[in-house]
Parts: structure tokens; C-alpha cells; sequence
């Protein structure tokens, strides 16, 4: 084959025009900006304490992030992770302590291997949900949308009939370590964040199953055609997410130092937002889960920034959707350029 | 004369669809439009309905010269246009679809009495009896093209074209049908109709005109002409210099066997039949082609070998055991690749690289403890690259910048890279250019060579007849004849598609 043949064939040159990089790296570029103003405005928001605080605060939706990377990669959305943070959270509790009843369960679990149990619980309980709601959509072909609405009502409603709407509280100093405590000088939930990051890009990266879901994320027919599961692969993606959502419950319920009917509220919506943020696609097939650390990152950081510039926490969520918005509008301003 | 199209030419890129294309009808008259696939009815309709612009050409209407720009605009001149996918929405009632976007109104709401009044009539115009108020999609494919034609009317159309009308009907829906065409032809209309089926355009038309690679064939009077000469119009095309398939020095031992595979249209009204009983087989180192018109069957044959889609009775045999194939990971496994009819929308990940368009159903090979083992996939992808002679600067190429030639190479690489016992493939060359036909003509030749057994659906009667050793002839879903390549002859393939009898060859 000549060489020289084959370039002059080679259709759309790669040239980099501002708007693409723009398209591409506006999320980080954003995230670096706010960083940079931000310390340069209020030294306090440069301090160690006050990082690991942001850091903190984000690690939980982070975890939540990295599970939905995975369903929106497929072209599939999950509206329940954060009903099944609080369900998963409410069935820790009452795995730690033994009982269902804060009256009867006494004031603390006993701590030790019971914190195991209780994790174990969680996680268990996410997976299985998980796996029921990838199951419905995966093999029974209902859309993700609809089953996972039902189960940010179902999951929610459940924590109640569970709890009898009364919050479990009072945990040992072991089971508090997972929520409160430190690895070094990092917060362990930061840490397990972290961690889910790595391991989520070790696997989209790098292994067979990463490959399955972007092939199948890109294209479905494509995908079945060429021999993968994709009933299997979508179940999986379900259960990625409640997986990460039973960590979640339990490190939320730790950190608290109660299980609430309330907890996880909206996280759901945090979570596609950092993912969509980080310039996954909606359609599947595009982005990973390094862009989801940065946009849970910038998620954070505004937060954060909003409250030492004193602005009012009511304008959250308004700033945090104009990013989102902003964020996909440059990257289909770059799509467009680069047809 | 009501219509009359002068010398339309239509390029595309890379082809020339259309070339100086005349076409005419006159009042009262119903006009048949006959011709391979690919012969240009189509882009010809298309273009009398206002979607393509001709490059050259006039329409007249009256012997006015108008210039469509889109179908409503051309509905509006009076030309409609009834599509085999109806263009109705199924979950509005027949009132509704009949006057969409120009319902009667007053004061800004929509008039109910005058609507169902209109629609009403409009159906009986048609001769059926139907509920102006039934939703859409309750209806049969009959009923629902009586609809469209009922719209036409509304329009006061003048020209009605009509594509693959009996495609989806019943003996008697077609009788329903002609009578109505009957009718519109006695109140001064024009048909034009688009179909395959000879005997029924014997029934019902007036005149043929023949399209063959994008020009005029001919034209004919259904009234002296024979179904025989329609044929040979059709497919009379000087033979080029194209690759041409080494005669096969196989063995006779059968790689893939089918037999007796029937399966039924999956909706619950739809009682046809999609295959029926299809018998075939294939042996190593032999390329056999599947030929027929569009719809025959062909692709779901493919696709139930492959295990794409479920059949309902049969069976399937590789190297003389009976195989289950249930997905096609399993096809897989057993060694069968498919290339499928459509790439872009079956075949490959378009956002993804040739790398790992290569690769992907490789991976279990590539793979240690789950993990792709980049150099090998690289090794992979650049051997097949370099065999298949991929035009691209490099494997990390995203295979949507590549052109159609060089994604149909990188579709069969993934396959090859396979190595399997089974390939079949599903139009190879549509759509792409002539060198790179010519290289994966070659390619296929090699295969077989090498002992693949391959199985060729092909709309190209060129392209089967030169490339096939054997020659399955489908219509109507079922296997219309079995031609060796000695015998092989476009008239006999066709005769054989269009089920029209070779007894007035002797003429």
C-alpha cells in the first residue's frame, strides 16, 4: 500500500480550531478558571481543610456519577439512584443496629464485623434493584426512562414502609469511620470516589467489557450483530449503577450518622448532570468517566465558591444548570464544525 | 398530455442515476414504471414529487412546465405520490390524516362537522366504506392505502404514482385495488405504477416504459407486448470487464445446509408468509448467490442463519450436524459471520475506530483475564488493514470519516479476522465505488479459494451472475429456482424473480 496514496485519501485532516478544543475541554477548562478565581478572590477556598471539605461533599453523587457513566454510555439514563441511596441506606441502618425500630435497636450498633454486615447489606440491596431494573429494560424492553422513574418513587416508598418513616440514628465509632473518617489526611469517602474513578477507567479504558459498552452504547444493532449480549451488557449497566448507589447509602448513612427517608434527594439529577457535564453523551457511545470526575468536580467547586462569595445557596442549582447547558451547547457547536 | 417529463438526468455522488429521461402519460391513462433495482424508478418518482431536484430535464403538466420543489408543493400541482410506507400517522383517526395541516377551520378551531363531512366524501370517491372517525391505525395495509388514495383525491390530484402498490396485499385487496385504479382512469386521472409484478401490470396498465441503468430501455404497449420482452429490456445490458470469479475447484463437501426454514411476518394481522420452506446449501471453497427482487426474502434468510432474527420451522446444518443457533454470538461461535445488508446502521460503531470496529467481535481472542491486549489488537487491525487495503492514514482513524468502499473493507475485516467457516454477505458493494467493487470482488474470489464457504445476496444481477458459482433465484419468500452458473443468464434470473414463464422464449 503507498503511503503517500493513502494520505491524500484520507478524508477530514485533523485541524484544531479554538471552538473544537472549546467543545472538548470546556468543562476543564471552566473547572481550572473557577479554581484559579476562586483562590485568588478568598484565600480561604485554597486551604487544605477547606479542598477535602469540596472534595467531601461531592464524593457521594461522584460515586453515584461514575455508575451512571456507565448507563449513559449505553444510551440509557437511571432517575432511581438516588431513592435507592436512601432505601439502601435505611436497610444499613437497621442491619447495623439489628432491628428495624430505633427504640428497640438501641442507641448504637456493637460496631466490628456488623459494620461488614451493614455494608454488605447496602451494597447487596443496590445490586439487586439494580439488576431487577436492568432486567426490565434490558430483556423486557421497557424504556430506561420509564422504569427508572418508577423506581425513584418505588425505591423512596420503600424506604418508608421500611422505617415506618422514623430515621435510624446513633452508630458506633467503626461504623462512623467509613462517613467521618480519615485515610491520612484524605476523607475516606473521597477516597472510595477516588477509587471508583480509577477502577471505572481501568475498565472502560482497558478491558473487553469497556469496549462491549461503547460498541453497544454506538451503535446496538452493530453491537448484536457482531456478537455481544446486549441484554446481558444492559443489565449489567443497571447493575453498575445500583451497585454504586448501595456505596452510596452506606456511606451517606455513615457520614450522617443516620439513615433519612430523605436522603439521596435530587442526586440522581447531580449525578446526570456531572456525567453530561463531563461531555458523556446522551446518546450513548461517547465520553468516560474521566470527564465525570471533572464535572463532579465542578459541581463541587461552585457549591463551594458560591458560598464564600456569600451568595445565597438558592442560586445552586440555577448556576449549575447554565453550565449544563452551556457545556453541551459547546460541545454540539464543536460537533457541527467537525462535519 | 397530462404529464410529461424531457430528457431528466440526476447525479449522485458517484453515480449517475439518471440520464436523459423521458417519460409521459396521458389522461385516463395508467402507466407501468418497470426496471431493476437500481435502475433509477425511484430517484425518477422522487423527482416528478418534488424531493431531488433534476440536474436536467423539464416536467409539464398540461403542458406547463413546472418545478416541484417539495411533495407538498408538488401535491399542490396535482401530483401524489402513495409510498409502500405510508406516510399516514397511525394514531389520528382517517379525518384527521386526510386533511392534516389544512383542516377546515373556523375561528381558529378546527371544523368537526366539516371535516368528517369532507372525509367522508373523499372515501367514497374512493368506493370504501370506512368510519372518517377510525383511527389509523386499526386499519389493514389495504384500507390504509385507500386512505392515502382518499388524500390524493382531497388534493385534487391529477397524477397518481403509486410504488410497489400490491407489495403487501391479499389476491382480493389487489382486485379492490384495480377496480378503484378503474375508476380514477374513467374520471381522466393518470397512474403511474411502479411495480415488479408482470402479470398484474399485463392486468392493469396501458403502456410500459422500461428503465434500465438510469436511461430509457423502451416502452411498450401492454396490449402487443409479452412479459418476455419486458424481461429482456429489463436486464439487456452489455456484459462490462468487470471481475469475473474463477470457476470453483471445491470439493462437494456442504459447509452450510438450510432446510425447509419458514417463518411468518411477526405482526398479528399480517398472515403472509416470509419464508416458505427454503432449502439451500453451500459448500466449501463455493460462492453461492441469493438473488431476487427487493422484499423476496433474501436478507431474512441471512439474518435466520445467523440467528439475527427467530424463524418458526426448519433446520440448519453445519458439516452435516444439525446446529441451534439462537443469537448470533452463537453463529459466532459456530464459525458464521454475517456482513449485513445496511453498514452504517448494522455493521459498524461509527464513533468508534477501525481498531476497534476490527476488533469487536475479537475481543474473547484479544483478550487476558478480560482485558484487551492492545498490541495484538493493534497487530490485528493493521494486518487486515494492510490485506484489505484500507485507504486511511491510521487504525485510529473514527470509521465515520471513511468512505463507503473502505467501511464495507473494514466491515469484512472484522469478519475475516474471524476466520470463518461461513461469511455471508448481504449487498457487498452497494453503494460504493467501482475500483473498490473490484477489490472486494477479489477478496470474495480469494476467500473461497481458501475454503470459505460464502454466501452473496445481491440486488446486481452482474454482480451475481459473475460472482457465483451456483444461483438461488427467491420470490415471494420462497426459492423460485436453483441456476448453475452454465446456465446463468440475467433473463433467466429474472424470469425466475418475477415468476414470469420462459414459454414465449422461442419468439
Amino acid at each position: 500500500m503507498s503511503t503517500n496514496a493513502a494520505l491524500a485519501e484520507a478524508p477530514h485532516r485533523r485541524e484544531i480550531s479554538p471552538i473544537d478544543l472549546l467543545g472538548r475541554f470546556a468543562p476543564l477548562i471552566f473547572l481550572l478558571g473557577l479554581v484559579a478565581v476562586l483562590s485568588y478572590l478568598e484565600p480561604g477556598f485554597r486551604t487544605e481543610r477547606n479542598i477535602m471539605n469540596v472534595l467531601r461533599q461531592v464524593s457521594i453523587i461522584g460515586i453515584l456519577a461514575v455508575g451512571m457513566t456507565f448507563v449513559i454510555l449505553t444510551a440509557g439514563i437511571d432517575l432511581s439512584v438516588g431513592s435507592m441511596v436512601a432505601f439502601t441506606g435505611i436497610v444499613c441502618a437497621a442491619t447495623a443496629k439489628g432491628s428495624r425500630s430505633l427504640l428497640t435497636g438501641g442507641t448504637t450498633d456493637p460496631g466490628g464485623s456488623r459494620v461488614l454486615l451493614a455494608a454488605l447489606a447496602a451494597i447487596g440491596l443496590g445490586l439487586l434493584l439494580g439488576f431487577f431494573q436492568g432486567f426490565l429494560i434490558g430483556k423486557l424492553e421497557i424504556p430506561a426512562f420509564v422504569v427508572t422513574l418508577g423506581g425513584l418513587g418505588a425505591w423512596r416508598g420503600a424506604t418508608l414502609v421500611f422505617s415506618s418513616g422514623q430515621p435510624i440514628s446513633g452508630f458506633s465509632k467503626d461504623f462512623k469511620f467509613w462517613g467521618q473518617g480519615f485515610v491520612g489526611r484524605v476523607p475516606v469517602p473521597v477516597v472510595v470516589f477516588l477509587l471508583f474513578v480509577l477502577v471505572a477507567f481501568v475498565i472502560l479504558k482497558y478491558t473487553q467489557y469497556g469496549r462491549w459498552i461503547y460498541a453497544l452504547g454506538g451503535n446496538q444493532e452493530a453491537a448484536r450483530l457482531s456478537g455481544l449480549n446486549t441484554v446481558a451488557l444492559t443489565i449489567s449497566v443497571y447493575a453498575i449503577a445500583g451497585f454504586c448507589a448501595g456505596v452510596g447509602g452506606f456511606l451517606l448513612t455513615s457520614r450522617l450518622n443516620s439513615a433519612e427517608q430523605v436522603a439521596g434527594q435530587n442526586y440522581e439529577l447531580q449525578a446526570i448532570a456531572a456525567v453530561v457535564i463531563g461531555g458523556t453523551s446522551l446518546f450513548g457511545g461517547v465520553g468516560g468517566v474521566i470527564g465525570t470526575l471533572i464535572g463532579t468536580l465542578l459541581i463541587g467547586v461552585l457549591n463551594n465558591g458560591l458560598v464564600i462569595l456569600n451568595v445565597s445557596p438558592y442560586w445552586q442549582p440555577i448556576v449549575v444548570a447554565i453550565i449544563l447547558v452551556a457545556s453541551v451547547f459547546f460541545d454540539q457547536l464543536a460537533k457541527k464544525r467537525r462535519r | 398530455m397530462l404529464l410529461q417529463m424531457t430528457g431528466i438526468s440526476k447525479q449522485f455522488p458517484g453515480v449517475q442515476a439518471l440520464q436523459n429521461v423521458d417519460l409521459y402519460v396521458r389522461p385516463g391513462e395508467c402507466l407501468a414504471l418497470v426496471g431493476e433495482n437500481g435502475a433509477g424508478k425511484s430517484t425518477l418518482m422522487k423527482i416528478l414529487s418534488g424531493v431531488y431536484a433534476p440536474d436536467e430535464g423539464t416536467v409539464a403538466i398540461d403542458g406547463q412546465i413546472v418545478v416541484p420543489r417539495n411533495p407538498h408543493h408538488a401535491q399542490q400541482l396535482g401530483v401524489s405520490i402513495i409510498y409502500q410506507e405510508f406516510n399516514l400517522f397511525p394514531n389520528m383517526p382517517i379525518e384527521e390524516n386526510i386533511f392534516i395541516g389544512r383542516e377546515p377551520n373556523r375561528t381558529g378551531f378546527v371544523d368537526r362537522g366539516q371535516l368528517r363531512q369532507s372525509a367522508r366524501e373523499y372515501l367514497q370517491q374512493v368506493g370504501v366504506d370506512l368510519d372518517p372517525r377510525a383511527m389509523v391505525r386499526y386499519l389493514s395495509v389495504a384500507q390504509q392505502q385507500m386512505v392515502e388514495i382518499a388524500k390524493a383525491l382531497s388534493y385534487n390530484a391529477r397524477i397518481v404514482i403509486m410504488d410497489e402498490p400490491t407489495s403487501a396485499l391479499t389476491d382480493t385487496e389487489v382486485r379492490a385495488l384495480f377496480a378503484i385504479i378503474r375508476s380514477l382512469k374513467e374520471r381522466g386521472l393518470g397512474i403511474v405504477f411502479v411495480s415488479h409484478r408482470l402479470e398484474e401490470i399485463f392486468e392493469i396498465c396501458d403502456r410500459i416504459t422500461v428503465l434500465r441503468d438510469g436511461r430509457n430501455a423502451g416502452e411498450l404497449d401492454t396490449a402487443t407486448a409479452t412479459p418476455d420482452q419486458v424481461v429482456r429490456m429489463m436486464v439487456g445490458r452489455e456484459i462490462t470487464d468487470l471481475y469475473r470469479k474463477e470457476e470453483s475447484t471445491a470439493g462437494e463437501r456442504v459447509v452450510l445446509e438450510v432446510r425447509g426454514l419458514s417463518r411468518r411476518g411477526t405482526q398479528q394481522d399480517d398472515a403472509r408468509v416470509v419464508l416458505d420452506g427454503i432449502d439451500l446449501e453451500v459448500r466449501a471453497g463455493e460462492i453461492v448467490g441469493l438473488a431476487g427482487l427487493v422484499g423476496s426474502g433474501r436478507t431474512e434468510v441471512a439474518r435466520a442463519i445467523f440467528g439475527a432474527d427467530p424463524f418458526d420451522s426448519g433446520e440448519i446444518l453445519l458439516d452435516g450436524q444439525r446446529v441451534f443457533i439462537k443469537s448470533p454470538s452463537q453463529a459466532i461461535k459456530h464459525g458464521i459471520a454475517l456482513a449485513p445488508e445496511d453498514r452504517k446502521l448494522q455493521a459498524l460503531v461509527l464513533a468508534l475506530a477501525i481498531r476497534e470496529n476490527v476488533s469487536l467481535p475479537n475481543l474473547g481472542r484479544l483478550s487476558k483475564f478480560g482485558f484487551v491486549r492492545r498490541r495484538e489488537e493493534r497487530n490485528l487491525a493493521q494486518r487486515y488493514i494492510d490485506a484489505l487495503s484500507v485507504r486511511t492514514p491510521s487504525m485510529e482513524q473514527k470509521v465515520i470519516n471513511l468512505s463507503g468502499g473502505n467501511q464495507q473493507k473494514v466491515v469484512l475485516a472484522k469478519w475475516l479476522a474471524l476466520d470463518p467457516k461461513v461469511l455471508i454477505v448481504d449487498e457487498p458493494t452497494r453503494g460504493i465505488d467501482i475500483g473498490a467493487k473490484a477489490e472486494v470482488h477479489a477478496l470474495m474470489s480469494q476467500l473461497a479459494e481458501s475454503g470459505v464457504a460464502i454466501l452473496m445476496i445481491s440486488s446486481e444481477l452482474p454482480e451475481v451472475l459473475r460472482m457465483s458459482d451456483r444461483i438461488y433465484v427467491m420470490r415471494e419468500g420462497r426459492i423460485a429456482g436453483v441456476i448453475d452458473r452454465d446456465h446463468a443468464t440475467e433473463e433467466r434470473v429474472m424470469e425466475l424473480a418475477t415468476g414470469v414463464k420462459s414459454s414465449a422464449r422461442a419468439a
